[in-house]
């Protein structure tokens, strides 16, 4: 131990500025990536979760959506963009923040002058990032594998990200909601596996939507899923195709309502509802 | 000094004085978990720039009073003033002056040294500079390491440089030696004076009684959720006023002990009778350990 370092006295008065909220939410996001990026076998995990799904759709349905000349991996690689995105977004944030619970970080960070919508938003772009990567790798293998045709449009780029961003911040809130009311990682991968589930099947993920009874389309239609697999497929299959929609378009401006709405109840129900002191610590 | 009385409302009888010379101010403080008292009616004075050590048997109010104090658990009832502010509404700027170490740690394993305190020294206004700090918990050799190649003695050490990054004017150090070998735990003492000497006020919970009589200023032993005595070691609980107990070998009647209020005259009479040097003498006064068996009831 040194004993000869000097020490700097702290300025009494005047003290420096506090960093900014977004700047603290940065510097989060930053730890968080590295820390996550080391931890190899979560890191597998989540990039083959697209290619895995790939490699089961794509052996499974060969050729085109019925009545259409759709070919299925348009349609189902725009299903498991948005599975995947939920999957990072909900499923990742959720146990991501109950783990940090467990590990003792969020004691941690409960000391440090960091307000709550920092942790919360390096959260968000942590996951947006890991979520970037995924898309990346999912469209990746299916365009050299599966013949996915890519969009040709800068108009259909610009849906796909404002429909990633979107659709990932809104199951984040919701991530960071039911993260921060679970015990530990293991009862949330408990409470998020549920719904992630349900929703896969009464969204029109993986077969089309207007199948579905009017009871559960409705039922669907409630949750943001449904709406991020509808602009996701406005990207990937042809105007054409709007006539298999139940609304008969792709309909941005509800999507991006609903997926705002959920974003921002997500948000005022996780601020209300978050406790750095979780109630089972003694 | 600074004038902290403006800050802290609430306090009519509060003099200038006392609020400025406190770090920490608690009266009355009271804490319950449903029917269980948990902190009874607690008083505390912790004055700017001294190590105080808060000692206690497990569930006697210790970690209750500390995490009041830290901001992270509500009170039912009393005042309280951390750095001036009352640590419930306290904000960030509140927090940025204030330093936590913490009990453990298993969430950074995956970092090295020099990130994790690099990136820790980047929530604060005017942090330590990261290099300095790692030097001065005697971690510089590690910087590039990760966190789960450490020692179970650097990983505390770690916690105690993350605690310190921010160049706080008030640092919580809950039990910071548990599971440390004699000699680590003499280095961390050495560190702990490093800082008290830099002029920060340090709250220290332990378990360890000589740990306590090696660096705190003064020490207040809790017990049911009260304050049962507040003093420097050497004089608490009247230990320097106990009769002394003073031992020696009588050639003949083999070894013997008296009790005495002045054992000085008796160490003198015994060299007279024994031609100088007394056998085997040995002079002690109740250790810090006697007295807080005593105070805390658990001898009985």
């Amino acid at each position: 131990m040194s004993q000869s370092s000097v020490l700097t006295q702290p300025a009494v008065d005047g003290e420096g500025r506090l960093p900014s909220a977004a700047r603290l939410a940065v510097n989060r996001a930053g730890i968080e990536l590295r820390q996550y990026f080391r931890q190899r076998d979560a890191v597998v995990f989540t990039f083959s979760y697209p290619v895995l799904m790939m490699l089961i759709f794509g052996s499974i349905f060969k050729g085109d959506v019925p009545h259409t000349n759709v070919p299925f991996t348009q349609y189902f690689t725009a299903g498991i963009a948005a599975t995947g995105t939920m999957s990072v977004g909900f499923q990742g944030v959720a146990i991501g923040i109950a783990s940090d619970r467990t590990d003792k970080t969020i004691k941690r960070l409960r000391g440090l002058p960091m307000p709550r919508i920092s942790y919360f938003l390096g959260k968000l772009l942590s996951a947006l990032t890991s979520g970037l990567v995924q898309l990346a790798i999912l469209l990746a293998v299916s365009t050299l594998f599966f013949h996915l045709h890519l969009p040709t449009s800068a108009g259909r780029w610009l849906t796909l990200i404002w429909v990633f961003v979107l659709g990932l911040a809104t199951c984040a809130t919701l991530g960071i909601t039911l993260g921060g009311m679970a015990k530990d990682g293991r009862s949330a991968s408990a409470v998020v596996l549920p719904p992630f589930l349900i929703l896969q099947f009464i969204s029109g993920v993986f077969f089309t939507y207007s199948q579905l009874g009017p009871l559960l389309r409705g039922i669907g239609a409630v949750f943001p899923l449904k709406w991020m697999c509808q602009g996701i497929r406005s990207v990937f299959l042809p105007d054409t195709f709007q006539t298999q929609e139940p609304a008969g378009s792709w309909e941005h401006g509800k999507i991006a309502l609903v997926l705002l709405a959920w974003t921002i109840g997500g948000l005022a129900v996780s601020l209300r509802t978050f406790r750095w002191h979780g109630k089972h610590e003694g | 000094m600074r004038k902290v009385w403006r800050v802290c409302p609430g306090y009519g009888t509060l003099s200038l004085m006392t609020a400025g010379d406190a770090a920490i101010h608690v009266r009355g403080l009271v804490k319950r978990y449903g029917d269980a008292i948990a902190v009874d009616g607690l008083d505390l004075e912790v004055w700017r720039g001294e190590t105080f050590a808060l000692l206690g048997p497990n569930g006697a109010g210790k970690t209750t009073t500390t995490e009041i104090l830290e901001g992270h658990r509500k009170r039912d009832s009393g005042q309280v003033a951390v750095l001036g502010q009352d640590p419930q509404t306290a904000g960030r700027r509140w927090r940025s002056r204030i330093g936590i170490v913490m009990q453990e740690s298993s969430d950074v394993y995956e970092l090295t040294v020099g990130e994790i305190v690099r990136h820790f020294a980047g929530y604060f206004p005017r942090p330590r500079p990261a290099g300095e700090v790692i030097e001065l918990v005697g971690l510089s050799g590690k910087e590039r390491s990760r966190v789960s190649t450490l020692s179970g003695g650097q990983r505390r050490r770690l916690d105690v440089a993350l605690g310190i990054v921010g160049d706080p004017r008030l640092l919580f150090l809950d039990e910071p030696t548990t599971g440390f070998d004699p000699e680590a735990r003499r280095q961390f003492w050495e560190l702990i004076r490093a800082l008290r000497t830099a002029g920060t006020t340090i709250l220290l919970t332990t378990h360890y009684l000589e740990e306590a009589e090696q660096l705190a200023d003064r020490a207040a032993v809790i017990n049911r959720g009260r304050i049962v005595a507040v003093d420097r070691p050497d004089l608490l609980g009247g230990r320097n006023l106990a009769a002394a107990s003073v031992g020696w070998s009588d050639p003949q009647d083999g070894p013997q002990r008296a009790e005495t209020d002045a054992p000085t005259k008796l160490v003198a009479e015994l060299s007279a009778r024994y031609g100088g040097e007394v056998p085997d003498l040995t002079v002690s006064r109740p250790t810090l350990e006697d007295v807080y068996l005593r105070l805390t009831g658990e001898d009985s």
